[in-house]
């Protein structure tokens, strides 16, 4: 039987009092289309990102081997990753350091400078080389990975090799991507490279949208150098540009870990000389099919990641 | 009588100083200094590519290596096409999967971001705040460190080897919705307000306004989905076993893998099939960039995130 009741929908508050088909057909009236709107990308996004990482959470309280179901361990994931692996304490975790705080904060500082005095140049040659400096953050990992390997080629032949022996700079050919030596300063400079990338788009725009008045009140109030004026109004009028820009540095760090494998060729790098976190899940998961113990690492990267994104919150916020 | 300015006064005046300038001055000759060398040595990767693409076998074999190409030639690109891989899937196979799946994402990705952009811009519901902030926190989402978990996840619904699986995943993307989300907001309400009064409904609104008034902000999310699914490797290594299926960025992985190895004659000329792989692999990019290059900055004005 069907029940009509044709009872004009009431004013905002007394939603609760209606029956629950009622309530939700004034809910899909008023929000549906909104919600239909999100729907797909809603969809992608739960699929794709939010069941991953909640896996991921999950898995790295098991063991599992990919074959039978997961068993529930507890913590002893997390506990041996911090008193059993060696190999993370020693060199996978103060790899990743020396390598995150390089290009992190030092690919940002730079991007920073880079986009501060391209907004000093006439329009012409900004674009011009605005587009050489973003340019190697459109090549594929892949596609340079062909580059690399023949511009450091560890025998006379290589290009930088033969360049410096030209130069009497070297006696012998170096080994250089093989080398531990020379492997993590090869990855850095690769990876500063091309990291000029959307955040250095945005805080270019961000530096470009300052009114000129701000800096023309400051020197008639007296200020005078260049320095001042960065700290005291380019950064704090561009402050969430600044904050898009260090996510998004802070991101590209932690993504780019695969470098170190694609340039030696090898996971492990030889002598772990340039592995760093991410190289270290994909050898536990897909090498030694210990998921539930690369799960915890992949746990521990992205609560990194977080932890850094809060700290530059913290710096770049403009609600305080 | 007005004295006569000195022909350079035009390039040492206050009007050309400081940011956003309109011509040349004498003060930023010190910011040249610095860039130009170091724009250089930011070219000189990219510059070897098309260099490489084009050197015959003896060039690429000579010692010294010459980092020009004397004689260039376009060897490399038909030996490339006439190429079959080791599984004898052609060279073309993987060029055309390449140029499907770039075309088909870049489309759905516009699409399903500037939708849901739409309604977090625009529409009110209630939570609308929480949803935009969860999406925030999904600007600092790593893909690389739940490989394994998105695995299985696209095992379980029987993605595996097929083609949606190349474009699903790329679709989500939180710096797309963000950037959208922004410039969605520069958009007067009052503009909406007026369409829905003459009736318009929500599917209009989205599709005859809001659609034309953001198209830089939709080439912004044309390039970077163009970028993540044009390079991507990743997919068909990890999610797919049918070689036909593969796209030219992960044949170009194997051709380095290969060349790794030994330094022998082969991989020499190897090297020149990869060289004219890499470069049809980074062209697409570049030539899109500077075509849109007007609309990505002015998207870039409205990222900051607050």
């Amino acid at each position: 039987m069907e029940t009509r009741r044709s009872f004009p929908l009431s004013k905002e508050g007394t939603v609760s009092a209606l029956p629950f088909r009622e309530s939700f057909q004034r809910w899909l009236y008023k929000e549906g289309s909104a919600y239909a709107f999100l729907s797909m990308y809603a969809l992608l996004f739960i699929v794709f990102i939010v069941v991953p990482v909640l896996a991921a959470f999950l898995l790295s309280f098991t063991f599992f081997d990919a074959i039978q179901p997961p068993q529930f361990i507890g913590l002893n994931n997390y506990i041996s990753l911090v008193t059993q692996d060696d190999t993370f304490m020693k060199y996978v975790l103060s790899n990743t350091i020396q390598f995150a705080v390089i290009v992190g904060p030092g690919g940002y500082a730079l991007a920073f400078l880079l986009a501060w005095m391209l907004a000093q140049l006439p329009r012409i040659p900004r674009t011009i080389f605005a587009l050489i400096l973003y340019s190697p953050s459109m090549t594929a990992g892949v596609a340079m990975a062909v580059v690399w390997k023949t511009l450091f080629s560890g025998d006379q032949t290589g290009y930088l090799n033969s360049f410096l022996m030209g130069l009497n700079l070297l006696r012998e050919p170096i080994q250089w991507l093989q080398s531990p030596q020379y492997l993590m300063p090869i990855m850095i400079v690769v990876t500063l490279w091309s990291s000029m990338g959307i955040g250095f788009l945005a805080m270019l725009a961000g530096i470009l949208e300052i009114s000129p008045e701000l800096y023309e009140a400051a020197a008639m109030d007296g200020m005078s150098s260049r320095w001042q004026e960065i700290f005291y109004i380019t950064i704090p009028s561009m402050k969430p540009q600044m904050l898009f820009g260090a996510v998004m540095a802070i991101v590209g760090t932690f993504q780019a870990g695969a470098i170190g494998v694609t340039l030696s060729g090898a996971n492990p790098t030889p002598q772990y000389a340039g592995q760093l976190i991410v190289n270290h899940i994909e050898d536990y998961g897909f090498l030694r099919y210990e998921m539930g113990y690369a799960a915890a690492v992949s746990v521990v990267l992205l609560l990194m990641v977080l932890f850094f994104s809060r700290v530059a919150t913290r710096l770049f916020s403009s609600e305080t | 009588m007005m004295k006569k300015k000195k022909w350079y006064s035009r390039y040492t005046g206050i009007r050309n100083r400081g940011i956003n300038p309109q011509g040349f001055h004498v003060s930023q000759i010190k910011f040249y200094v610095i860039l130009v060398p170091l724009a250089v040595f930011m070219l000189l990767p990219i510059i070897f590519i098309f260099s490489n693409a084009f050197k015959p076998p003896d060039e690429l074999f000579a010692f010294p290596p010459r980092f020009f190409v004397v004689n260039p030639t376009t060897k490399n690109f038909t030996d490339l096409f006439a190429k079959l891989s080791t599984s004898g899937i052609p060279v073309s196979r993987y060029l055309f999967n390449s140029i499907a799946i770039t075309i088909v994402t870049v489309l759905a990705s516009i699409l399903v971001s500037s939708m849901a952009a739409y309604a977090l811009s625009k529409k009110r519901f209630k939570l609308k705040k929480t949803l935009f902030a969860i999406n925030n926190v999904a600007l600092m989402f790593v893909p690389i460190a739940v490989t394994i978990p998105r695995f299985l996840v696209i095992e379980r619904l029987n993605l595996l080897n097929t083609f949606w699986v190349h474009i699903l995943p790329v679709l989500a993307m939180p710096v797309g919705l963000f950037l959208l989300k922004q410039f969605i907001d520069s958009i007067p309400d009052e503009v909406l307000e007026a369409a829905q009064i003459d009736g318009a409904s929500d599917w209009w609104i989205y599709w005859r306004i809001i659609l034309p008034m953001i198209r830089p902000a939709l080439a912004t999310i044309a390039i970077l989905t163009f970028q993540a699914a044009w390079n991507n490797a990743d997919i068909s290594t990890l999610y797919i076993n049918d070689e036909s299926l593969r796209t030219l960025a992960f044949y170009l992985s194997t051709l380095t893998a290969t060349t790794t190895a030994t330094t022998t004659a082969n991989t020499v000329a190897g090297q020149g099939i990869a060289a004219a792989a890499a470069l049809i692999m980074f062209l697409p990019n570049l030539i899109i960039f500077i075509f849109l290059q007007r609309q990505v900055m002015s998207t870039m004005s409205y990222s900051g995130l607050k």
